[in-house]
């Protein structure tokens, strides 16, 4: 008898072999069906972004009226989020669409937020930085050997690298193409199988923790 | 407070001025209307068309060959069935030497299999105006002439291709290597599965980072600090974001039971109810259904970056003791997992994105390397029938691995068997099946 927790596991069971043999017959109605699915999903997507606003709005809401610490960032947060929508509907009035070059819209993304995303992504090589320093630092045999091959990848990468030694580029070369893509290919195998055996294991119901 | 309004002020000011400071985007010029160009080259039948094969019908594929002198011209694709033309593609590159006549979001071409199509292509130095498209497509209008012309450029026009039929596949040929893989590795996990399922014992080795979990709850909860579990920018559509999700459902109970708290900062809305469905009914299992907050588990934005930012300002405001870094990680991994360190967290992070692993490994305590993610549900579970999935993956390695070393040491001897020698077997294995 299909109850409770039966009827979803049999849905998934269902959709899991459906998608499966849809990956080998291209003919109508399986070909399709991906495309389908996919289309399904955009569409729960777009009503779970109004649970999305919901959720964010009500946090900074909830912090604004409770004078929580730092409430007055959640009041820059909550008048952005007004002025970009305001300006996303005026754009689609002005211009037929929010995304249209002329429109305001279109502007704050360029000049506020691609600047800003720039910023965030800057802070990347101070990261890389101290993580770097801390990861070589020679405290066993494994660290050490580490050191020896990231230096010798970062100089056989640049120019003094050449200058150093002719046979300094070729070895990074060597150790990119060979150790360094063995292990990688290595773990690539690993996770095809991992993500292979997810798959069977939530089509199978044998994996049920993402039920609630 | 008074300081921090301050800041505030100064990085609006700084991001106003930086925004207005800008010009907008100028105005394309458009090209020069004396510039017209007056060849009378004879383009010929250019186009080569053909049924995209093993497709689900519904699709032609056009290729052409021209002289490259000819690669920064734009090109226009125009189909004719009977006596009504449609556009199929313009403002086209001629360098791109292919167009798909297929349906797509954007223009649904509609092509019935079984139906005759032929095809013409227009040449133009610049790219071609409404009028024209229109132009093209009336009914009244006979394309076998060499040039066309407005006040503006002259249109080179190819001859007509064609006739050519789409038609629907009923089996992938291309997939067939997977096919024959999935029969294997499924057939392999079955059996896995029955033996778990007759009570044969199991082994799983020993993963650190998944043993630590414990502690780093018992840890955040001796300090009385929340912990974080991010799961990354991935959709609930990506394997690693469902093996993140599992995971979070074993974590979440454990911090059910030591009556912490568990924040999940969200990419995706859809994730973000998942999770909370995923920790309340953790909650739930745990008996401390009273104690789940479902505002922990909160949206931030769907902008990497922007996620990134709202992340790392929540880590530095709430200093959660311990921070579980699960599921689909890009460029942010670092920003995050750095930040993490920064406050002196206790770090387990775990994604399949091995660009990724090297900077996990560098700032994160314990770092559970690709298929150990996958695994880490089971291993956190320990039921006997998961186990067996385990143990068919296992196995499936040992057999590629294998394969692998065979593989080289026929390399190494130079017999000349190589890739062609697998495809032998593989093909002999078909034949057997």
């Amino acid at each position: 008898m299909l109850k409770g927790k039966n009827i979803p596991l049999a849905i998934t069971f269902i959709v899991g072999i459906i998608m499966i043999v849809s990956f080998f017959i291209p003919h109508r109605p399986f070909g399709d069906i991906e495309q389908i699915s996919l289309r399904w999903y955009s569409i729960i997507a777009g009503f779970t972004m109004v649970l999305g606003v919901d959720s964010l709005l009500g946090l900074h809401f909830r912090k604004i009226k409770r004078k929580e610490e730092n409430w007055i960032h959640s009041i820059f947060l909550i008048a952005g989020f007004v002025m970009v929508f305001i300006a996303g509907v005026w754009g689609t009035i002005q211009y037929g669409s929010a995304f249209d070059e002329r429109s305001f819209f279109t502007y704050i993304y360029n000049y506020f937020i691609v600047p800003l995303q720039a910023t965030m992504f800057s802070l990347l090589a101070f990261f890389v930085a101290s993580a770097s320093y801390r990861a070589f630092r020679a405290r066993n045999r494994d660290a050490a050997l580490l050191l020896i091959t990231a230096v010798i990848v970062m100089l056989g990468r640049v120019p003094i690298g050449e200058v150093i030694s002719p046979y300094l580029p070729k070895f990074t070369d060597w150790i990119m193409e060979v150790p360094q893509m063995a292990a990688k290919r290595g773990i690539g195998l690993g996770i095809a199988l991992g993500s292979l055996g997810v798959a069977i294991r939530i089509i199978l119901g044998i994996e049920r923790s993402y039920l609630s | 407070m008074k300081k921090n309004l301050v800041l505030l002020l100064i990085s609006l000011l700084f991001i106003m001025l930086n925004a207005f400071g800008q010009d907008r985007a100028a105005e394309p010029m458009l090209p020069d209307s004396n510039a017209i160009t007056s060849e009378t080259v004879y383009l010929g039948n250019i186009l080569i068309l053909s049924d995209i094969p093993n497709d689900g019908g519904g699709g032609i594929e056009i290729d052409w060959e021209l002289n490259d002198s000819l690669n920064n011209y734009y090109i226009t694709i125009v189909r004719r069935e009977g006596r009504t033309k449609k556009i199929v593609a313009s403002d086209l590159l001629a360098s791109s030497k292919q167009v798909r006549d297929v349906n797509s979001d954007e223009d649904m071409s509609n092509v019935k299999d079984g139906t005759e199509y032929f095809y013409t292509a227009i040449l133009s130095k610049y790219a071609v105006s409404q009028q024209i498209l229109d132009y093209l497509v009336c009914d009244s209008i006979d394309l076998n002439t060499r040039t066309i012309a407005d006040g503006y450029q002259v249109y080179l026009i190819s001859d007509e291709s064609g006739p050519v039929k789409a038609k629907a596949s009923w089996f992938n040929p291309e997939r067939l290597t997977v096919f024959v893989s999935a029969i294997i590795i499924s057939f392999i996990f079955l059996l896995y599965l029955q033996f778990a399922r007759n009570g044969k014992k199991l082994y799983i080795r020993k993963i650190n980072g998944l043993d630590a979990v414990e502690e780093a709850v018992g840890r955040s909860t001796e300090m009385g600090k929340p912990i974080m579990y991010i799961l990354g920018i991935g959709y609930v559509t990506d394997i690693p974001t469902i093996a993140g999700l599992t995971i979070l459902g074993r974590v979440a109970k454990k911090v059910a039971e030591y009556k912490t708290k568990i924040l999940v900062p969200s990419y995706d809305p859809v994730v973000m109810t998942t999770a909370q469905e995923v920790v309340k009914e953790a909650f739930t299992e745990a008996g401390r259904p009273d104690i789940y907050n479902k505002n922990d588990i909160m949206y931030i934005t769907q902008d990497q970056f922007g996620y990134a930012a709202g992340v790392d300002g929540m880590m530095i405001r709430e200093k959660p003791g311990a921070v579980f870094l699960q599921g689909l990680f890009f460029a942010e991994s670092l920003i995050l997992a750095e930040t993490g360190h920064s406050i002196g967290a206790i770090q387990i992070a775990g994604t399949t994105e091995t660009a990724q692993l090297p900077f996990f490994v560098a700032a994160c305590d314990y770092t559970l390397i690709g298929e150990e993610m996958m695994a880490a549900s089971v291993y956190l579970q320990k039921d006997p029938l998961m186990l067996g999935s385990i143990a068919a993956e296992d196995i499936m390695k040992v057999i590629i691995i294998i394969i692998i070393i065979i593989g080289f040491i026929l390399g190494i001897l130079g017999i000349g068997l190589h890739i062609e020698f697998f495809n032998k077997i593989f093909n002999l294995l078909i034949e057997i099946l």
